[in-house]
């Protein structure tokens, strides 16, 4: 059984090869910058900057819809509401009770652009990165944290023993539905009750599995001399390279870009 | 000099457990013995075998001798170092490996490489050393096809091996096998045994298999039968499968060509008292055969 973990698509482009910690920078600073720009303008510069990305990553555009379709929920409510409860001076059109503004159908539009480049872009990042990657990244970058007393080290330890585990825990899980349901337990009654009585006998063995092998690998690691991370080497290492350079180059470019929109362009 | 690695010395080893109190209802703590008056050594390079049922107390001895756990009573010594010494618990750890029986529940690493790199990393090994490493202890138990391989889609023998290389890495005089082989198929087990069995003979390292499959003790150098926490009889393999009835106590099971000749030898044949595997036996009795002893009836 190969079970995938997380949404990574293997490939060679600039984003695969580039260092997670640039990444989950250009993310952030992505997500920043997107929710500072606000005019029609700036996210069609946004726009060709996020589309430029992923087709420079060759992530296949059907992946990005598929992200997008489960927050389409998330799109409508808030389309819905700003449409309803944005006051602004230019009656359209009153819809019952509500009165509906052209200020309102912009800022609602403009809303849903934002989601959309924030879906597309931070979803690079998972497309780019395995978990492995993203924990280690995610380490290196809380480390200076260490100094107020945040466990960068025992967090990403926690996080990869997690990932070790997921497909260990799916495997244990299909067995056991396989164990319960051998002994009459019922997984597909339509009654509620019966159903959620059903998972529980599901639940319980996992979890009690869960702790016994959490104690079993505890036990194993000790003996394995592991201490917590000081004095830790890693076989993993992160290297910056070209690529991250290409990067810093695009999102600096892309800074202008939204600075200028900000200030307004008749300073030029 | 001593040349003992490992030497238990009246050990005892005890814990809390709580039970229902009969009268009162209430939990009370009642101390459990697990060993009782455990004394034995282990060379350097000698490969020992433990058998005894489950419950027996072979567990405990396996944690006892990397101090994972501390003896109650009496003491422990690894390599001249008392495992109560808390300042050299690492370099004791690090001396001696243990695989323990879950394989599931000993891999840390994302990939084989990485769970081989574990211990390395753990003890500040320097990247470069660690690759080269992960090359030769790989090989050494026959996975470098599956350095990248990640660890869910490998064999339960697999994974033992895996474990296997990740203690070789770190450079162990001694590796304690605790039940390594009791969730293997008997395919996973032979070739965990075969590793186990080339360690010993190629690299000196001290192997000491905790077992309750009798057949896993015929290459060892000394046999220790434990039941209820005691040294029920030690010995070479032979002397140990021709003591029956000790065995039985134990609530051990003998291979079955050792169960045979006991059986022969029972019913007056005076057949050898030296013959563990299937191969020995075969040979013997073909002996037999050819020297007259046994008639040939097929055609």
């Amino acid at each position: 059984m190969k079970i995938s973990i997380g949404q990574y698509v293997p490939g060679n482009s600039v984003f695969h090869r580039a260092d997670p910690r640039t990444k989950i920078l250009w993310t952030i600073a992505m997500m920043v910058l997107l929710l500072i720009i606000n005019s029609f303008v700036g996210y069609a510069i946004a726009a060709v900057f996020v589309i430029v990305a992923l087709i420079i990553s060759r992530i296949n555009i059907g992946l990005i819809l598929k992200s997008l379709k489960t927050v389409t929920f998330l799109i409508v409510f808030t389309m819905i509401l700003n449409l309803l409860f944005y006051k602004g001076e230019t009656v359209l059109f009153t819809l019952w009770k509500f009165d509906i503004y052209l200020e309102g159908v912009m800022f609602s539009l403009k809303m849903i652009i934002r989601i959309i480049l924030l879906i597309s872009a931070t979803s690079l990042l998972t497309f780019t990165t395995t978990s492995v990657m993203l924990t280690d990244g995610l380490e290196r970058l809380l480390k200076p944290l260490t100094v107020f007393g945040f466990p960068a080290h025992d967090v990403s330890m926690m996080m990869s023993i997690a990932l070790r585990f997921i497909p260990t825990f799916s495997e244990e899980t299909d067995r056991i539905i396989k164990a319960q349901s051998s002994r009459g337990a019922d997984f597909d009654s339509p009654n509620l009750y019966e159903k959620i009585k059903s998972f529980v006998s599901i639940l319980i063995p996992l979890f009690i599995g869960a702790f016994r092998r959490a104690e079993e690998l505890a036990t194993a690691m000790e003996a394995k001399c592991y201490r917590g991370g000081e004095g830790r080497t890693r076989l993993r290492v992160l290297k910056f390279s070209s690529a991250d350079v290409v990067i810093l180059i695009y999102s600096i470019i892309f800074l202008i870009f939204v600075i200028f929109e900000k200030i307004g362009w008749q300073w030029l | 000099m001593n040349d003992n690695y490992v030497t238990l010395e009246n050990v005892y080893y005890s814990y809390e457990v709580s039970e229902n109190d009969e009268n009162s209802d209430a939990m009370v703590g009642v101390t459990q013995m697990a060993v009782e008056n455990i004394s034995f050594s282990v060379k350097k390079g000698e490969f020992i075998a433990i058998a005894g049922r489950n419950g027996s107390g072979k567990s405990t001895i396996a944690r006892l001798m990397n101090a994972l756990l501390d003896p109650t009573e009496g003491v422990v010594i690894v390599n001249g170092i008392d495992t109560k010494d808390n300042e050299k618990i690492w370099d004791i750890r690090s001396n001696v490996g243990m695989v323990f029986q879950n394989p599931d529940n000993q891999i840390v690493g994302m990939s084989v490489e990485e769970d081989v790199a574990f211990g390395m990393e753990n003890l500040g090994i320097p990247r470069d050393e660690m690759l080269t490493k992960i090359d030769k202890c790989l090989k050494t138990v026959k996975l470098e096809n599956e350095r990248k391989t990640e660890p869910h889609l490998l064999s339960g023998g697999q994974k033992q091996r895996v474990a296997i290389a990740g203690i070789l890495a770190m450079q162990p005089s001694c590796i304690v096998l605790d039940e390594a082989t009791a969730m293997l198929d008997p395919d996973g087990r032979k070739d965990v045994i075969f590793t186990v069995h080339k360690l010993n003979r190629e690299e000196g390292i001290t192997i000491i298999l905790i077992t309750h499959h009798m057949d896993e003790i015929v290459g060892a150098d000394r046999v220790i039968i434990i039941d209820e926490g005691h040294i029920l009889c030690s010995g070479t393999p032979k002397e140990i499968f021709t003591a029956d009835d000790v065995i039985k106590k134990a609530g051990l099971e003998l291979p079955q060509t050792a169960k045979m000749f006991n059986l022969l030898r029972k019913s007056g044949f005076d057949v050898r008292r030296d013959i563990l595997s299937a191969d020995e036996a075969f040979e013997y009795i073909k002996e037999l055969i050819a020297s007259g002893k046994i008639q040939r009836r097929c055609e």
